[in-house]
């Protein structure tokens, strides 16, 4: 503190409540008027005090489905959103560290274009080669699968890099120490670096759990079957509906369960999600 | 910075670096040079001759009004929303940074908007705006304005922007903080000694410090909204009304969807790559550097 100023901590305070609130107010509808019935949002009597139609709503959307536009139950692109998630955030993590190894711990001829070929996919997000993209899953028969939901997501320059620049933090010594015990390169990855990576590979976890639930033009584009649609495409298709019949309790009772397990996990782990977003800057 | 000691196998690290560089060039380096080859090419309505057209395809795109259009709200969307999204959050980063009581329990309350998905974050701002049950549309309404973003362009690109800044702000705010706590509070502690007041020592030393994480910001800021934001304008506005909200990745899709015109969805593929390619090319030449006064 450089100076005492109450007035002026009292100014920030002010800021800083009036950011959290504007923050948190839609939430804070969304999950009032998942709480309420179909008249009360229809006739504009929302208030502000949760009504008591909550376990009803949520209990219908997850189990039944909305009754209007989707008879599918929620649970079921709910399972699908957790599966693409954890497929996703693993996969690239897996391949990630197996890159990143090779990379620093080996010298072969290619190396630096190697590292390039990964670093560049960074300049080519899905929205820049839809259709092209969508044509290989399609010839490889992916297309309604959770392979197909998973695989072409998990090239990873993010977890590359970071891992990398862990690597490289990792001492010298302990690779030699490693060698002369007689330990092989994947003993030495396995029983060494690995144990040493876990905050690194837990920070990646994060953010990448929270990218993979949170994918949308993807699963758009390369599911049809209903069964294998994910949560977030499952809002989008509730509003899809003429406007008048949306059922709104339900669609931010769905909106409600898309958003908490990833602000859940943030919630939980904003130490390792906080790191990892930082480092990844780097 | 190189390691001492490596290992010497030459044949293990390929097969390491097999699994990711296959993903790499199936499913990102092929289909991007699909979409620039089709970019040369003219399909016909049911794909059985195709034709080598040069440039044709990128001809026509400029000399279509509605390209124009995407372009102006591209431009509009991401220069509102950025500066925006940086300006609230940096705010927010100065006024949490100023070591007050409770200010982990602050950054917890902003940061998690980050894990929501850009299409709920739009969905619950449209249930708030919703012309005719929305909650703010009502007061709106009582104001005298007519809010109706199913129908009024401006109110609906104000709709998109609302929710891609909300969405934005707590990832802006993070990164801000990060980059203020990094700031030697002796610097500004000599400032104060010398008799600077707040602001000035804001705009002197604090902001030409903070300029790299801004500059790194803006860009990443700018590729969030080209192409992060897909998810709103799909699901809320349907780039419409009157093409107000189609951007230029939702113009790709939905042209290459809807008209099934490849060649067309295909060259423009090849202009958002360029843009991105240049973002980053940018970006990253800044990171090197780090920028510093």
């Amino acid at each position: 503190m450089v100076e005492n100023r109450p007035w002026g901590d009292l100014l920030s305070h002010l800021i800083l409540i009036a950011g959290v609130l504007v923050v948190a107010f839609p939430v804070y509808v969304a999950f009032v008027a998942s709480t309420t019935d179909i008249t009360t949002i229809a006739n504009g009597q929302l208030s502000l005090v949760p009504d008591r139609h909550l376990v009803e709503n949520y209990v219908q959307v997850l189990f039944h489905g909305t009754g209007s536009s989707t008879k599918q139950p929620m649970i079921v692109p709910l399972m699908n959103s957790f599966i693409m998630a954890i497929g996703i955030a693993v996969g690239k993590i897996f391949i990630s560290l197996l890159s990143a190894f090779a990379i620093i711990y080996f010298r072969f001829p290619f190396r630096n274009t190697a590292f390039w070929v990964i670093f560049l996919t960074l300049m080519l997000p899905v929205e820049v080669r839809i259709y092209p993209t969508y044509k290989i899953v399609s010839d490889l028969h992916m297309l309604d699968s959770y392979p197909g939901l998973i695989i072409p997501l998990i090239a990873s320059a993010t977890a590359t890099l970071l891992f990398r620049q862990f690597f490289m933090t990792v001492p010298d010594e302990l690779l030699e120490a490693s060698k002369i015990d007689g330990a092989g390169p994947l003993k030495f990855f396995r029983d060494t670096l690995l144990p040493l990576s876990i905050t690194p590979i837990s920070a990646m976890f994060v953010i990448q759990f929270i990218y993979g639930w949170n994918q949308y033009l993807w699963p758009l584009l390369i599911t049809t079957r209903d069964n294998m649609q994910t949560i977030v495409i499952g809002i989008q298709k509730i509003l899809l509906v003429a406007d008048a019949l949306t059922e709104w309790q339900l669609a931010m009772a769905t909106t409600i369960l898309a958003m908490l397990p990833p602000v859940i996990v943030v919630v939980a782990m904003q130490r390792l999600f906080v790191r990892g977003l930082v480092e990844t800057e780097k | 910075m190189e390691k001492r000691t490596v290992f010497s196998g030459k044949l293990l690290p390929f097969a390491l670096l097999a699994p990711q560089l296959a993903v790499t060039f199936v499913f990102f380096y092929w289909p991007a040079g699909q979409a620039v080859y089709q970019s040369f090419l003219l399909q016909d309505a049911f794909g059985i001759s195709t034709e080598f057209v040069w440039l044709d395809n990128y001809r026509q795109l400029f000399s279509d009004p509605a390209y124009y259009q995407a372009i102006m709200v591209t431009a509009v969307f991401a220069s509102i929303v950025a500066f925006s999204a940086l300006a609230l959050s940096l705010l927010l980063a100065v006024q949490a940074d100023r070591a007050l009581t409770g200010a982990g329990i602050y950054k917890t309350l902003l940061i998690w908007p980050y894990a929501v998905a850009p299409v709920v974050a739009g969905v619950l701002w449209l249930f708030m705006f919703q012309p005719s049950l929305g909650m703010l549309a009502k007061d709106i309404r009582i104001l005298g304005y007519d809010w109706n973003p199913y129908l009024h362009p401006g109110d609906a690109l104000a709709l998109v922007i609302v929710s891609a800044t909300w969405k934005q702000i707590s990832y802006n705010f993070l990164l801000f903080l990060a980059g203020l706590q990094s700031i030697p509070k002796s610097l500004i502690e000599a400032a104060a000694i010398d008799g600077a007041t707040r602001s000035r020592r804001f705009w002197t030393i604090v902001f030409p410090l903070l300029s790299p994480t801004a500059f790194y910001l803006l860009t990443v800021n700018l590729v969030y909204v080209f192409f992060d934001t897909f998810g709103i304008i799909h699901a809320v506005t349907h780039g419409g009304p009157a093409g107000a909200t189609t951007t230029l990745v939702y113009k790709v899709f939905n042209d290459g969807q809807a008209g099934g015109d490849l060649g067309s969805s295909a060259a423009q593929s090849t202009i958002l790559m360029l843009i991105v390619i240049g973002l980053t090319a940018i970006q990253f030449r800044f990171i090197e550097r780090k920028v510093n006064y």
